[in-house]
């Protein structure tokens, strides 16, 4: 029946009271937004069992910068997942870009963005050799991937010869590990970190006004004011006080910023890029997107490129944090990206998934990770209850879809 | 005894918000084939799944006698036990079983300890095999038959079930014309045997054939049942419709101008057996606002040829030249061919055409985003406002462009896919099978979306299996045959008989 949906909606439609759509529209958002409510319902738990210290401005900082790189990759898994694939291998790849940018910042003590930039480059080429397999060649990406998982495990160990390569230089060090702050001085809230927080704010309500007038301006239907009002209320209120945490502690971390300028670019690419809109298509019906001028290969490989370079990125910033590049970095890495983008609402068959579910997803993982090991609950436990928090989550999602009417193939 | 075998009383079932059965009350008479008729979500597989239980009892109202007795089924299984099998339109047969292994799926011939018996198993379905027709070995995988066959397996399924009343949804929705008569065929012939059927058809002629009674459904009510005497085309689409179809194909006066697009020599082979020639030295042409019709039976090559052309989709060793306004042009890749302004709307939408999980605005823009989008960023307004456009002039019953794509109905995701290629402005279209699955008021909108876009002076070739279908739209009919052109037929000289002797006549060497 596939004319019940419409016909629903139609009968819906007659007068409905203003009132009713306003909540409609909070319904809505509140379903879409299903797995931002797990995260605030995460936070709230957790700050409760362990008296407020969750909240504490350095926890909140440590929150960041121990989860970066796990978000780095999220970003990069939830394109590879969306397009119907999947990546076993950047935890290795992180492990051996940690290696390699050793060898170049350290053994060779090369100038550090030179280091950096040459470690990015030999993301590309290991992101270019994956996805030259599975585009070109057109093995399935889980094989292509789990045998990166050795090849690059292996050669990370090749690289280190059986040593672990450490003291990086400070800027090196810096991206995993440096704070933004004091720059205009020494003060108990550091004005940098809230000016940053107050002009991000105020980009993202610009942002948000322009695109309302511009649905405005071509007469599509958009939420009630008073609603709208309320989340930006709400966001300001809710990154006010993350920077006032941040600020009171030791301001801005390299890695943040690195995530935000990521989230940005990899928003605008899939949400409002031809590439992205492609990669999107490739994962709801690779035959139609091909059928359809789609460059599907071409659109394959270059994600694999992207995962590549963020694996690396990752890799950079996981051993500047230990400033130490040793044999087992990265280990379980791309179980934990998986995990996020999944719990981010990403769906296992493709064609679905955003970069946000997949942040909000690693921070899910990370506030668990985090709260568990405050409350002194042991490696063995936060395991077998990430797994269940995964299970539960995708099975939330299965449930929803199902009630919804499901896809109907 | 009484006569009926199936009696459903003032069946009424409800969606929430929504009722898709009121008050229907069928009676089928033992040893017949009743057809039932209606339009696509007209309550026809709703009222189909209420009988074989996958609606089960309790879950709607009224009451099911079969065989005299009143049955309250609680899932399909419980309607197998008595006698009740459905065969749906989209096969459920395994393609990597065997043809035995799939007729006794979940119901094995069982011998020593349980263990499957082979020999019993593989002589059992030969025997049963041979009742539907079919001279397959057992032992060969379904993947390796026509689906033509596939649809005979599923009847000897059927029959390994102890079938007495047979439920047909569509069942030569997919099939060519033998296949389709011997289909037919066997019903007819079972019926001999005492079996009855329900058929659910679109093809008002396969329902004239064999049809003893006919029922008509129109939004989940019965509106009446004919008897054999008093079937017409007529009548049955005017009850399905619920008002005269005057005509079944709007007038089309065509403007026919210069030569648009002239394919030459051209010639495809076999994607995995480089040897076999599938599209074989054809030659076409297509003028500007002319609508051409390329006839065939399935397998002569009808979408090979298409999909050779567009982008190189289908096939090795393609060769042949493609010009459009006298000058050559390439078509190599997908991208290439609609840059050259060509377009090829799929015969299986679900399958080649749609992202059923995307909303109808993204698929409308799927083949135009460079156009919808500046320094590689896609105009999100633009785009609503294009697909807005299209859903208003292409009349897609939908809340919103925002509705996905796999909810629509077959005639809507139709649209979809033509508003997709509209879109994207090409001189050509090619149209393979428009209005297959699609009920007759949707088809009757999709011929004149392709009359108003020959009168814009596009080259339209449309591929069809339904001759009636070419020859009330087409100015020009194009016969292909084991992958050659056998003739080409202006409209006014062109007739059911000619062209079909031309479509099945044996392609000189």
């Amino acid at each position: 029946m596939t004319n019940n949906q419409n016909q629903v909606a139609a009968k819906s439609g007659t007068m409905p009271s203003r009132a009713a759509v306003a909540f409609s529209h909070v319904l809505a958002d509140l379903g879409k937004n299903g797995i931002f409510i797990a995260l605030v319902a995460v936070i709230v738990l957790f700050a409760f069992l362990t008296d407020g210290i969750l909240l504490r401005p350095q926890n909140i900082s440590n929150l960041i910068v121990q989860n970066g790189y796990i978000l780095i990759l999220a970003i990069g898994m939830v394109m590879v997942i969306v397009a119907g694939h999947i990546d076993l291998s950047v935890g290795s790849v992180a492990a051996f870009v940690g290696a390699i940018s050793g060898v170049f910042a350290v053994n060779m003590a090369l100038p550090w963005y030179i280091a950096i930039f040459l470690s990015l480059l030999v993301g590309a080429l290991v992101g270019a050799w994956q996805g030259f397999w599975i585009a070109y060649v057109g093995i399935p990406a889980f094989i292509v991937t789990l045998a990166g998982m050795l090849i690059f495990r292996g050669l990370a160990l090749v690289v280190l010869g059986n040593a672990n390569i450490g003291s990086f230089p400070a800027e090196y060090r810096a991206l995993g590990n440096g704070f933004l702050t004091d720059v205009f001085g020494e003060f108990p809230v550091d004005p940098l970190t809230m000016g940053l927080a107050f002009i991000a704010v105020v980009a993202f309500i610009v942002q948000q006004v322009r695109t309302r007038r511009g649905r405005q301006s071509y007469s599509q239907e958009v939420e009630p004011l008073a609603w709208f009002v309320g989340k930006m209320v709400l966001v300001a209120v809710g990154v006010g006080f993350f920077a006032y945490a941040l600020a009171t502690f030791k301001g801005v971390p390299i890695t943040l910023i690195v995530l935000a300028v990521l989230v940005m670019i990899y928003g605008i690419l899939t949400n409002r890029s031809v590439f992205g809109r492609h990669i999107y298509a490739i994962g709801g019906n690779r035959h139609a997107a091909e059928l359809s001028g789609v460059k599907t290969r071409k659109v394959d490989f270059y994600i694999f490129v992207h995962m590549g370079v963020l694996a690396a990125l990752a890799g950079l910033v996981f051993t500047a944090r230990l400033n130490l590049a040793g044999p087992k970095a990265g280990d379980g890495f791309e179980l934990e990206a998986i995990s996020a983008a999944f719990i981010g609402g990403a769906a296992v068959r493709g064609g679905v998934g955003t970069i946000g579910g997949a942040i909000i997803g690693g921070l899910i993982i990370g506030v668990l990770n985090n709260g568990m090991s405050i409350l002194g609950i042991g490696i063995e436990w936060q395991q077998a209850v990430k797994g269940f928090v995964l299970l539960l989550a995708v099975a939330f999602d299965v449930f929803n879809k199902r009630r919804a009417g499901g896809r109907e193939a | 005894m009484s006569t009926n075998i199936l009696e459903m009383r003032s069946i009424t079932k409800s969606f929430p918000g929504v009722k898709a059965l009121q008050d229907v009350t069928l009676e089928v008479a033992r040893g017949e084939v009743h057809a039932i008729c209606g339009e696509n979500g007209a309550g026809k597989s709703t009222l189909m799944k209420v009988l074989s239980g996958v609606y089960a009892h309790g879950s709607y109202t009224g009451d099911i006698a079969f065989e005299d007795e009143v049955v309250e089924f609680k899932d399909i299984r419980d309607s197998e036990s008595k006698g009740i099998v459905i065969i749906h339109q989209e096969l459920a047969l395994s393609p990597y079983l065997s043809i035995a292994e799939n007729i006794f799926l979940n119901n094995e011939v069982r011998g020593f300890g349980g263990l499957i018996d082979w020999n019993k198993t593989n002589s059992e379905a030969a025997k049963l095999l041979a009742r539907v027709g079919l001279t397959e070995s057992p032992t060969t995988r379904v993947l390796d038959i026509g689906v033509g066959k596939q649809q005979l397996v599923e009847i000897a399924k059927a029959l390994s079930k102890r079938v007495k009343l047979l439920i047909l949804d569509e069942p030569t929705a997919a099939l060519n014309d033998d296949d389709s008569a011997h289909l037919l065929d066997l019903i007819v012939h079972l019926k001999g045997q005492g079996i009855t059927s329900i058929i659910i058809s679109h093809k008002l002629n396969e329902i004239k054939q064999i049809a003893d009674t006919v029922t008509i459904i129109r939004d989940g009510k019965a509106i009446e049942t004919i008897p054999k005497q008093d079937v017409s085309e007529e009548r049955i689409i005017k009850d399905m419709v619920g008002r005269d179809l005057e005509h079944r194909y709007p007038d089309h006066t065509p403007h026919i101008g210069e030569e648009v697009l002239r394919v030459e020599n051209w010639t495809a082979h076999h994607p995995q057996d480089g040897t076999r020639v599938i599209v074989d030295n054809v030659n076409i042409n297509v003028k500007k606002g002319e609508i051409v019709g390329i006839a065939g039976l399935m397998g002569a090559g009808r979408t090979e040829f298409a999909m050779s052309l567009f982008g190189r989709t289908y096939g090795s060793r393609i060769s042949g030249k493609v010009f459009k306004y006298g000058k050559e042009i390439q078509t190599r890749t997908v991208a290439e061919a609609i840059e050259n302004g060509i377009a090829y709307a799929t015969e299986d939408r679900k399958t080649y055409g749609l992202n059923l999980i995307e909303d109808i605005k993204r698929n409308i823009s799927m083949a135009s985003l460079g156009k919808l989008s500046r320094f590689g960023l896609v105009n999100d307004n633009e785009e609503f406002k294009v697909a807005n456009e299209y859903r208003a002039s292409m009349n897609i019953k939908s809340p919103t462009v925002l509705a996905l794509a796999g909810k629509l109905s077959g005639g809507n995701q139709q649209k979809v896919v033509l508003s997709k290629w509209i879109q994207a402005d090409p001189d050509v279209l090619i149209l393979d099978e428009p209005t297959r699955g699609i009920d007759v008021g949707a088809k009757y909108e999709i011929y004149t979306i392709i009359n108003k876009l020959a009168a814009q002076g596009k080259g339209i070739i449309v591929i069809s299996s339904e001759l009636p279908e070419l020859l009330g739209i087409c100015d020009r009919i194009y016969a292909l045959s084991e992958g050659r052109i056998t003739g080409e037929v202006p409209i006014a000289e062109a007739t059911p008989e000619s062209i079909l002797k031309l479509m099945t006549m044996e392609a000189p060497h």
